[in-house]
C-alpha cells in the first residue's frame, strides 16, 4: 500500500483525476459492486445511472471513502483512497460532495453553513472566509438568504445552500449523490442549472442522477449500471441514440 | 429595617404566627444560610453530574465494548436504587474507610465532609439520568447529517463537538430540565447526613421555637422559587436555542 501511494504521487494533470479500478464491495453477503472500473479526467463531467439498487450511490461515496472497499483501487490524484495512509482531510479537501437530503447544518444559517469547514476544519481566517461565502452565496442565486436558517429555506434553496457549503472547501472534485431526487419538478431546474455553470467553469463533476435530460445536456460521459456492473458506457449521443445492451435499452424506454 | 423586623415581631404577638427567621438575628443567620448552602449544593450537584452524563454518554458511544458495559452497570446500579441508600452508602460505608484527618482546630475530622459526600452521592445519582438523557439526545442526531461534516473533512471528534453536540443538546433540553428540577428537590435528602441545607436549618428552627406550621409552608415557598427560577431559566433557555423552521 505504502508503495503505490509514494510512486503515484507526482501525478499530473493528463492523467485521470479519478481512476476506478476494478472495484469490489460486500454489504455482508450482497456484493453491490461487482468489479467497477472507470477513468475521469480533469474538468469532466460524469453521469452515473440506472435503477435503484444498482450501486451508483455506493460507488460515490466509495470515492471520498465515506464508504470502504473490499477489493481494487480508486486513486484520486494518484492517491490511493483506500490506504491506511490516507489522509482523510487531504481527499475530503479535494473531493467534495452534494448529499440527496442536502444535510446541511439546522443550527447554523445559510451563510455560517457555507463558512463552518473552512473555518473549523482548515482553520481558515473567518474574514476571508465570509469573503468567500457571500460570492458563493450569490453565485447560487441566494443573495438575501445569508441569515436564513436551513428551516426557513426550501429545498431547492437549502439544496443551493449545500452546494456552496461544497464549493468553499475549493474542491477540484464535487461528487452530487441524487441532489435532486428529494426536490419537487419546479425546484429541480434551479439546482441543475447551478450545476451546469459549475460544469462550464471547468470543475470535476461527478453525478448519480435519475435526470435523463440533464444528462444529455451536460453531461461527457454517461455509465449506466446494474446489479454492480456497468453495463454500458459513452458520450451522450452514443448512449441515448445507440445503445446497445438489452438493459439499457428496456431502462431508457422506461425512462424516456 | 428594624420596623420590618418588629412588624413580625407583632404579627406572633397579635396572631402566633411565628416566623422567626425574619425577626430573629439568629435564625435569619441560620437561615439564610441554609438557603445559600441549599443553592450551593444544587449547583455542585447540577455541575457534577453535567459532567457525568456528558463523560458517560461519549464513552457509551465509543467502539470498546468494556466502556459501554462499565457505563452500563453504573447507571443500572445509581437508577435502581434509591438515593437516600446511596447516600449513606457514601458516607457510612465509604466515608468509614477513609482514614481521618487533622482538622483545622487540631481536632479530628472525616477526610471528606458530609456536604461533599452530598455532592458525589446526588451527582452520580443524576448522572446516571443524565448520560441516557444525552444519549438519546446524540441518537437523534441524523448519521446523514454526520456523514455531511465528515464529508467536509470534519474529524470525529471536530463533527461531535460542533454539529453532534449542540444539536442533541437541544433533543434533550426538555428531559434534562426535568432532571434537575428532580435534583434540586433531592437535595433535600442531605438533611439525612447533617448538611445544614434549607430542610436541615428548618428542622432547627422548628425544634427550637415550635412553629412547625409556619416552617412547613416557608419550605414550601422557598422550593417553589427556587426550582421556579430554574424551570423559568431553563426554558428561556429552551425557547432561544430554538431554530426557526426546525423540528427541534
Amino acid at each position: 500500500m505504502n508503495k503505490i501511494t509514494k510512486e503515484t504521487n507526482n501525478w499530473t494533470e493528463d492523467q485521470p483525476i479519478v481512476a476506478i479500478n476494478n472495484v469490489h464491495k460486500y454489504f455482508g453477503e450482497l456484493e453491490v459492486l461487482k468489479g467497477i472500473s472507470m477513468n475521469i479526467m480533469k474538468g469532466e463531467v460524469i453521469c452515473i445511472i440506472g435503477p435503484s439498487g444498482s450501486g451508483k450511490s455506493t460507488l460515490i461515496r466509495c470515492i471520498n471513502a465515506l464508504n470502504d472497499i473490499n477489493s481494487g483501487s480508486i486513486c484520486v490524484q494518484g492517491q490511493e483512497v483506500h490506504s491506511d495512509h490516507l489522509d482523510k482531510l487531504e481527499l475530503r479537501k479535494k473531493v467534495g460532495m452534494v448529499f440527496q437530503q442536502y444535510n446541511l447544518f439546522p443550527h447554523k444559517t445559510a451563510l455560517e453553513n457555507v463558512m463552518m469547514a473552512p473555518v473549523q476544519v482548515l482553520k481558515q481566517d473567518p474574514k476571508v472566509v465570509r469573503e468567500r461565502a457571500l460570492r458563493l452565496i450569490k453565485k447560487v442565486r441566494l443573495e438575501g438568504r445569508e441569515d436564513s436558517y436551513p428551516g426557513e429555506l426550501s429545498g431547492g434553496q437549502q439544496q443551493r445552500v449545500a452546494i456552496a457549503r461544497s464549493l468553499a472547501m475549493e474542491p477540484d472534485i464535487i461528487l452530487f449523490d441524487e441532489v435532486t431526487a428529494a426536490l419537487d419538478p419546479e425546484t429541480v431546474k434551479e439546482v441543475l442549472v447551478t450545476i451546469k455553470e459549475l460544469a462550464e467553469d471547468g470543475m470535476t463533476c461527478i453525478l448519480v442522477t435519475h435526470e435523463m435530460g440533464f444528462a444529455k445536456e451536460v453531461a461527457d460521459h454517461i455509465y449506466f449500471t446494474d446489479k454492480g456492473v456497468i453495463v454500458e458506457s459513452g458520450s451522450p449521443s452514443e448512449f441515448f441514440d445507440n445503445a446497445k445492451d438489452p438493459r439499457t435499452k428496456e431502462f431508457l424506454s422506461q425512462i424516456l | 429595617m428594624d420596623v420590618f423586623y418588629n412588624l413580625f415581631l407583632s404579627l406572633y404577638e397579635n396572631t402566633g404566627i411565628n416566623l422567626t427567621i425574619i425577626y430573629d438575628a439568629y435564625d435569619r443567620g441560620r437561615f439564610i444560610d441554609g438557603v445559600y448552602s441549599t443553592i450551593w449544593l444544587s449547583l455542585s450537584c447540577l455541575f457534577f453530574s453535567l459532567i457525568i452524563g456528558l463523560v458517560g454518554a461519549w464513552l457509551q458511544g465509543s467502539k470498546f465494548s468494556f466502556t459501554k458495559r462499565i457505563v452500563q452497570i453504573y447507571i443500572q446500579l445509581f437508577r435502581n436504587t434509591p438515593p437516600l441508600v446511596q447516600m449513606y452508602f457514601f458516607f457510612f460505608g465509604v466515608g468509614a474507610l477513609l482514614p481521618v484527618v487533622e482538622g483545622e482546630f487540631g481536632i479530628p475530622e472525616p477526610m471528606i465532609s458530609a456536604f461533599s459526600w452530598a455532592v458525589i452521592s446526588l451527582a452520580f445519582f443524576a448522572g446516571a439520568f443524565n448520560v441516557e438523557i444525552f444519549r438519546s439526545g446524540i441518537e437523534a442526531v441524523p448519521k446523514a447529517t454526520i456523514e455531511a461534516a465528515e464529508a467536509l473533512g470534519y474529524s470525529r471528534t471536530q463533527a461531535y463537538i460542533y454539529i453532534v453536540l449542540p444539536l442533541a443538546f437541544r433533543v434533550c433540553l426538555p428531559s434534562l430540565t426535568n432532571n434537575m428540577v428532580n435534583l434540586v428537590k433531592t437535595t433535600t435528602l442531605a438533611y439525612a447526613i447533617a448538611v445544614p441545607e434549607l430542610l436541615y436549618v428548618s428542622n432547627q428552627i422548628w425544634s427550637d421555637n415550635s412553629n412547625v406550621p409556619e416552617m412547613m409552608i416557608v419550605l414550601l415557598l422557598v422550593y417553589f422559587v427556587l426550582v421556579g427560577i430554574l424551570v423559568w431559566g431553563m426554558s428561556s433557555w429552551e425557547k432561544k436555542l430554538k431554530l426557526p423552521g426546525y423540528g427541534v
